[in-house]
Order: structure tokens, then C-alpha cells, then sequence
């Protein structure tokens, strides 16, 4: 082995990658059960009517959808960036021994907080704000979480040899700034045993508890403001952060326009914050702020596509290696998957849309072509391609990583077809009226019409997570059996073993 | 005036100023095709192409650090 001075220090992005393959486990498991719950009723109460507390679909959907955003993706984006961070800055964590040590206590808060989040959402205790329904001790604890990464991020770029941040950089400091100021914003909340009723006598309840700042439609808007922008801080800027290092890094290919890079940066942030009203077209939100909010929603293709096709064309006279690589098809479905879910969420944020698919199933299958095929995809690509490079070994199975692919690649399909028709079915039988304006269906109806596709669906989520257990598998098998490697093969694409 | 109609007219102009910028700043990426340091904006994929500790970076921090 050649002698070398420095190694870049992987310790706390190793954490990470575990908590995110943990995580991952966890969430998409829930999602599944919350899948067949819906198509088969009875699951609700699988282990019986004494727990039926704790297995019933509105008890296990905020754990579903936390574990997923704030366990899987969270913990992705952190060991991306505890990977990432150090190469394109050329400086190492063991080069400080306090930056080493915020890493690791990042990591041990973070752990707790997950603790603190699964305990108390089990137990029923909640805001009942969507995506934001840890009480407020959770969210302090969460606040310190955030902050400790922030000092990561620019405490690494403080001691850094590279003078100009990749573009990869810029994405994760919009991570951090955005998340930090939706966070904060939309989880102004005030303890319930600091609030009395208007006689002034004290409202009491649990001490833990806290109501919302805002209220009614205001309420609303800073709820949406903030979980539509939670899709972008949480799962677009940060994804793209890591498909431009990851794919170029794998494929050996420069990006294809570092200038456009740029500009859908700029584009992104731009357009992005205004976009959240199209969650309340033909709500008691203004008039003129939901038209604003369909607009903005549509010119955000242009940044999206902005960086996806940037990314496929970084492939350009290369596209042998996506037939070849099971790790660059992952990237490059997972940029297709990009540009097609940020053309179909302004489509539905277009008010006539909207009128049908508001509150539908279709919604629920745009998030998923949108998680599973490119959140998820890029997330297990990344870790994928990291896996060698921290552990000095070849990938265990380029084989199972190629089934895992095809697997899952069915599970979308069958998740967001078996949604679309869904939605689509379910919006019009709502609207459907006889010459009298006499509804023509009731809500039974319905259910028992999309019966077959929640059924789909279900088998979707369930072979999604039959590769995601085969990538954690293959993780594993790589961290324990994998060939060692040299320094030297691990130059741009990643060693595989059969 | 009412404030809805200032926060109107605020509204307007940030959103068409923050258009001008942006197309401004298209624009002079295309036209000077190099940065402050006079590397061109190209040459930064190659941080993450040429990204082990022992490679020289594209635009080192300081130059009379890494003779």
C-alpha cells in the first residue's frame, strides 16, 4: 500500500449510513403495514383489540411518514454529507479534533431524538400539525440537532483546502438554512400550562403539551409553507446535492454544465418558497396567494429540470455504462423519476387539476414516484457507491444489487399506477351528480371501487422494501465479506463482486 | 393606501427585482465564462473528479500554503 500522509475520516458518515438503513427498515416496513391496512381493513387491529391502539392506521401514519423524512432521508443526507463534505473540500475530520467530536454528538442527539419521536408518537402524543408533530421539548432537542450540523458544515469549510465550494456544497447549506427556518417558523407553539381560558383560570393539561401560535387560515399557510418546502429542503435540494457529486464521481464524467448548475440553484431557491399555497387551492387562503402559489408551481420545472437534465447529459456518449452499472441505472432512474415527478405535481397544482385530484389518492402517488423512485433511489446509490470507499471493499453483489433494482423499479410502477387510477377514479366519482345536483355516488362506494388498487399498491410498497432488504443485505455482506480493495480501484466507478 | 395593497405592490416588485437578478446573473455567467479568481466555471467539476486528500485542488485556499 502506497504511503499516504492523510486519509479522509469516515467514522461519524459510517453512523449515518447505519441509522439511514435502520431507519429506512423501519419506515418503509410501517408504510407497508399502513398499505394493506388500507386495502384490508381488519389488519388495523392484527394484534387484537387491546392494542389496537398502537396498530391502527392514525396512530402508525405519523411514524411512517416522520421515519421516512425525518429518519431515512435525514440520516442519508447526514452521511452523505459527512462523506462528501470532506472530499470536495479536501480536508479531513481527523484534522480536528473538535469537529470530530460535534460529529459524534450530532450523531448521539440525533439518535436520542429518534427515541424521543418513536416513543412519544406510539404513545398518541402529538401536535397534530402534519410532518411537525413532535410536542416541544422534541422540537428544542431536534433545534440543538440542527445546529450541530450547521457547525459541521461550516466549520469543515472553515478549515478547508479547496477555496471554492462544489455545487454539491451550496445544495447542503440551502439544506441547512431552509430546514432551519421552515423549522423554527412553523413550530412556534406555546406549552398549554402557560395558556389560560378567558376567564383566566389555567388550562393546565400535560406539561409536555403545547398548542400552535397561529391559528385557522394562517395556521394553514405557515403549516404549508412549511411542508411544501420541507419537500424541497428535505427532499430535492439536498438529493440533488448528492447526484451532483455521486453520478459524475461514479461515471467519471464532468458535469455536463457547471454554469447550469448554478443558475437552477439560484432558480430553485427563487421559485421554491412560494409554490406551498397550491396545498390550499379552493381553501379560505386569498384568492391571488393560491393563483401565486399554481404559478410559481409551474415555472419550478424549469430549475428542477434545470439540474435532471444537466445530469442526464452528463452521461452524453456514455450510456454503455448504464447498462453496465446497476449503481449508475439507480442515478439515472432516480433523475428520470425527478423530472417526471416535478412535472406532475405542477400539473396538479394547475386549480382545474387540482379540482379532481385534491385529497385524493393521486396526491399520495405523486409523493411516492417521487420518494421511492428518486429520494429513495439516490439515497441507497449514494450509500452504494460510498460503501467501498469506507470500508475497503468491493461491493458484495453486483447481481443482487441489479434484481434489488428491477424490484423495486416494479414496486413504483405498481405504486404510483395503481394511485393514479385511484385518484383519478376517486375525484370523479366525488364530483359526479345527477341534473338536480344530487350527488351520485356515496363514500362507500368508492372504497369499494379502489379496493383492487389499494391492493396493488400494498404489493408495490412490499416489493420496494424486499429490495431495500436486499441493499441491506448487500451493505452488510460488503462491510463484512466483500474482496478488499486498493486505494487505486476506487478512482470513479465502484468495485463490484459478482 | 392600505397595507394588503402595499403588500401587494411590495410583492410585485421583489418578485419582478428577483427575476431581473437572476436573469442578470445567467447572463453574466455565459458572458464572462470565468470567475472572480479567473478559473473557468467549468473546471469546478473537477472537485469532485479529482477529490482524494493527496489530489492538488482546482482553486487552492492559499497558494503560498501549498508550494
Amino acid at each position: 500500500m502506497e504511503n499516504r500522509p492523510l486519509e479522509y475520516d469516515y467514522t461519524v458518515a459510517k453512523m449515518f449510513m447505519l441509522a439511514t438503513i435502520v431507519l429506512g427498515i423501519v419506515g418503509m416496513l410501517i408504510g407497508v403495514i399502513l398499505a394493506f391496512e388500507l386495502a384490508f381493513p381488519s389488519i388495523n387491529t392484527i394484534l387484537g383489540e387491546g392494542l389496537a391502539e398502537y396498530t391502527n392506521f392514525s396512530r402508525l401514519r405519523p411514524l411512517h411518514t416522520d421515519a421516512v423524512i425525518f429518519g431515512f432521508t435525514l440520516s442519508g443526507i447526514f452521511a452523505t454529507w459527512y462523506y462528501v463534505g470532506q472530499r470536495v473540500l479536501k480536508v479531513s475530520m481527523a484534522e480536528s479534533g473538535f469537529l470530530m467530536f460535534i460529529g459524534k454528538l450530532h450523531f448521539v442527539l440525533y439518535v436520542i431524538g429518534v427515541a424521543a419521536v418513536v416513543v412519544s408518537l406510539f404513545a398518541g402524543v402529538t401536535t397534530s400539525k402534519e410532518y411537525a408533530e413532535f410536542e416541544w421539548p422534541i422540537d428544542i432537542a431536534i433545534v440543538v440537532v440542527w445546529v450541530l450540523f450547521g457547525m459541521s458544515i461550516f466549520g469543515l469549510i472553515g478549515i478547508r483546502r479547496e477555496k471554492s465550494l462544489y455545487i454539491s456544497v451550496w445544495y447542503y447549506i440551502a439544506t441547512f438554512l431552509g430546514i432551519a427556518m421552515l423549522y423554527l417558523f412553523n413550530n412556534m407553539e406555546v406549552p398549554t400550562m402557560l395558556v389560560s381560558a378567558p376567564d383566566g383560570s389555567a388550562i393546565g393539561g400535560a406539561w409536555y403539551h403545547s398548542v400552535s401560535m397561529y391559528a385557522g387560515t394562517n395556521d394553514a399557510l405557515v403549516q404549508w409553507w412549511y411542508g411544501h418546502n420541507a419537500v424541497a429542503f428535505g427532499f430535492t435540494v439536498p438529493i440533488v446535492a448528492m447526484i451532483y457529486y455521486f453520478l459524475p464521481k461514479e461515471s467519471g464524467q464532468a458535469i455536463y454544465s457547471y454554469k447550469l448548475s448554478l443558475l437552477s440553484f439560484w432558480g430553485l431557491m427563487f421559485v421554491y418558497l412560494w409554490a406551498g399555497g397550491h396545498h390550499l387551492l379552493y381553501s379560505t387562503v386569498p384568492d391571488w396567494m393560491q393563483t401565486m402559489g399554481s404559478i410559481f408551481s409551474v415555472i419550478l420545472i424549469l430549475p428542477s429540470w434545470g439540474s435532471a437534465i444537466n445530469m442526464l447529459l452528463t452521461m452524453k456518449g456514455e450510456w454503455q455504462q448504464v447498462a453496465a452499472s446497476p449503481l449508475i441505472k439507480f442515478m439515472v432512474l432516480g433523475s428520470t423519476f425527478y423530472m417526471f415527478s416535478t412535472l406532475e405535481g405542477p400539473i396538479q397544482a394547475i386549480k382545474s387539476v387540482n379540482a379532481i385530484a385534491h385529497f385524493t389518492d393521486w396526491i399520495v402517488g405523486h409523493v411516492h414516484d417521487g420518494v421511492l423512485g428518486w429520494v429513495g433511489f439516490m439515497i441507497m446509490a449514494a450509500l452504494y457507491h460510498m460503501a467501498p470507499r469506507v470500508f475497503k471493499r468491493e461491493i458484495y453483489s453486483k447481481s443482487l444489487m441489479a434484481a434489488q433494482f428491477w424490484i423495486q423499479t416494479l414496486g413504483v410502477v405498481f405504486y404510483f399506477t395503481s394511485m393514479w387510477i385511484a385518484g383519478i377514479t376517486q375525484g370523479m366519482m366525488w364530483r359526479a351528480h345527477d341534473e338536480f345536483g344530487n350527488l351520485a355516488y356515496s363514500f362507500i362506494d368508492t372504497v369499494t371501487v379502489l379496493h383492487p388498487y389499494y391492493a396493488i399498491r400494498g404489493v408495490g410498497g412490499l416489493l420496494y422494501l424486499t429490495g431495500f432488504l436486499m441493499f441491506a443485505y448487500n451493505i452488510y455482506k460488503t462491510m463484512t465479506a466483500g474482496r478488499k480493495v486498493e486505494e487505486s480501484e476506487l478512482a470513479s466507478a465502484s468495485p463490484m463482486g459478482a | 393606501m392600505d397595507i394588503a395593497t402595499l403588500q401587494a405592490y411590495g410583492y410585485f416588485v421583489l418578485t419582478v427585482g428577483l427575476t431581473v437578478i437572476l436573469y442578470a446573473y445567467i447572463y453574466h455567467l455565459y458572458k464572462n465564462r470565468k470567475d472572480a479568481d479567473g478559473h473557468d466555471y467549468e473546471e469546478y467539476s473537477n472537485i469532485a473528479l479529482n477529490d482524494d486528500i493527496v489530489d492538488t485542488p482546482v482553486n487552492a485556499v492559499s497558494k503560498t500554503e501549498d508550494k
